[in-house]
């Protein structure tokens, strides 16, 4: 009984065998006979055409699928390590992934009301992603739209680094439109949620040497200390009169030429870029309007109020 | 036989060089040879990537040659040209990331390149697999070759780097290079690339197009004085 069992068995593979076979052979003799045809044949035409195409895709796709995994990381290495370069934290050649995961904290924020979400998970939430979602997304209206980006997200993902407890610097991500493209990065603030600590733009196509500038080191090193919101008098605010939340109007800005920092009114101001009009008042658009009521300013306002709660 | 074969791979390999350059004899390219030579690392990425796709699609077209029906002919090359180009990217944004990032949609246009379809329709459509390769690499070192020489001049005059690292000082660092913001702006390459094609007819007058019409001198007497 096994033995026919087996017998079978054995039967049923060579069937099988015999059957690709079969196919095979039908296969090449219908390859054969199609490229003896004549080239202009339509039959022909057609064959290859559907040939190229599955030969092409199956190539196409795989390198898509197999590159993915990689192409991901490396996405996600960038990111991390724009966001580590804003802190102040990045160390060249040290482990991107072990510092990101050990200093910072991705938290969600509802720009409207400026409380932090718990429900969302900080780590698979994608802001540019949410924006190009309705469901997710606010349009701005027109009147209010002046970094020119027509739909925000509803929610944003701000990262906190903390040491010992204590909130060390606030990094919010900005963007808006500049000359040619639109300028996406990370600005990084005191725990006064008024002092800059420094700007980087990971993502923008503005022209090179000019508005690219924007990426250069030692541009980048003026924002350092510079203040977003206009300061009611020093004064009435030492005596209690103003409460810190209720800073005044965004009120940073790029101007022509370079600061005169003896001058007052220059904490508020930063080198334009030379040769790039535009992207410098891209720039000031952009910082004006993720720092004002419509971008981070009620946020940044319970930050302020928790952190005297807390003091 | 191979010394045949040797010497036609050799042809094909060194003419496009100089003497048959794609970008200054036949003027193909120009559209990404203005685009990505504001840097040098751009640019010999930009080369290439283009180099590989012209020799891999000039080798996939010309092993299919003889059954490639001629009424799809042009399609069935911007397959090829198109998958091979979309393989190249995806490679770019897995090990070159920061590359890719700033080529951002030239790697893409490779696909437009007039190189590339130059080569697959006037030699891998009649030649045999191995040549049409040479061919590709030869004329993507021609191209290469090109953007290298503008990205120099790109780069140094405009921004003082070469390789993103600094060669000349910049007087906003402190130094004593102004640099030319002109040649940061495609329309430099026109410049330089114009320059270049000068220089090479100069020194190859075989290269220089026939004149197609003269104006005729007007006899004298009509015209009065000069």
């Amino acid at each position: 009984m096994p033995n026919e069992k087996k017998q079978c068995e054995h039967y049923a593979k060579l069937c099988a065998v015999l059957e690709k076979n079969e196919n095979y052979q039908k296969f090449k003799a219908y390859a054969d006979r199609i490229l003896a045809l004549g080239n202009d044949s339509l039959e022909k035409t057609i064959a290859i055409a559907v040939a190229l195409c599955l030969v092409c895709a199956v190539l196409v796709s795989f390198a898509a699928v197999a590159l993915k995994p990689l192409q991901i990381n490396n996405k996600e290495l960038d990111m991390k390590q724009n966001i580590l370069d804003v802190a102040g934290l990045l160390e060249p050649g040290s482990d991107i992934d072990a510092a990101f995961a050990e200093k910072i904290e991705a938290k969600i924020v509802d720009l409207e009301t400026g409380d932090y979400v718990e429900s969302i998970n900080a780590g698979d939430y994608d802001q540019r992603k949410a924006a190009k979602d309705p469901a997710q997304s606010i349009a701005i209206p027109k009147d209010k739209d002046i970094a020119h980006i027509r739909i925000k997200a509803k929610y944003a993902k701000v990262f906190l680094v903390k040491e010992a407890g204590a909130i060390k610097s606030i990094i919010l991500p900005v963007n808006g439109y500049g000359l040619w493209s639109t300028l996406y990065g990370f600005l990084s603030l005191d725990p006064d949620g008024q002092t800059v600590q420094s700007i980087n733009f990971y993502d923008q196509a503005e022209t090179p040497g000019l508005g690219g500038e924007v990426v250069n080191p030692n541009w980048r090193a003026l924002w350092k200390g510079k203040k977003v919101y206009a300061e009611t008098d020093q004064p009435s605010m030492d005596k209690g009169l103003i409460a810190e939340a209720d800073m005044g109007e965004p009120a940073l800005s790029l101007i022509k030429g370079v600061v005169d920092n003896s001058k007052p009114g220059s904490q508020y101001q930063v080198d334009g870029l030379a040769g790039a009009t535009l992207t410098s008042t891209g720039v000031t658009n952009l910082i004006r309007y993720w720092t004002s009521k419509e971008g981070f300013a009620p946020y940044l306002s319970k930050v302020r109020t928790v952190k005297r709660g807390v003091s | 036989m191979s010394a045949v074969l040797n010497s036609e791979t050799k042809k094909v390999l060194v003419e496009p060089l100089v003497s048959n350059n794609p970008i200054t004899l036949q003027v193909l390219g120009i559209c990404s040879a203005l685009a990505v030579t504001s840097q040098m690392t751009t640019s010999l990425i930009m080369a290439l990537a283009l180099t590989l796709v012209t020799a891999f699609s000039s080798a996939a077209i010309s092993a299919i040659r003889n059954h490639i029906p001629s009424s799809i002919r042009i399609i069935v090359q911007m397959t090829i040209i198109a998958s091979l180009v979309i393989v190249v990217d995806q490679i770019l944004k897995a090990f070159a990331y920061d590359v890719s990032k700033q080529l951002s949609v030239f790697v893409g246009l490779i696909i437009t390149n007039c190189i590339v379809m130059g080569r697959a329709e006037g030699y891998a459509m009649k030649n045999p697999p191995l040549e049409s390769f040479m061919d590709g690499i030869g004329n993507g070192l021609g191209y290469s070759l090109i953007l290298v020489i503008v990205a120099f001049f790109r780069e140094t005059l405009g921004s003082g780097k070469l390789l993103g690292i600094e060669v000349f000082k910049l007087t906003k660092d402190g130094g004593w290079y102004d640099p030319n913001g002109l040649m940061l702006l495609p329309p430099s390459a026109f410049f330089i690339i114009g320059l270049i094609i000068w220089g090479v007819r100069q020194w190859k007058p075989e290269q220089s197009e026939k004149v197609e019409f003269k104006i005729m001198s007007i006899a004298h007497g009509e015209g009065g004085h000069h």
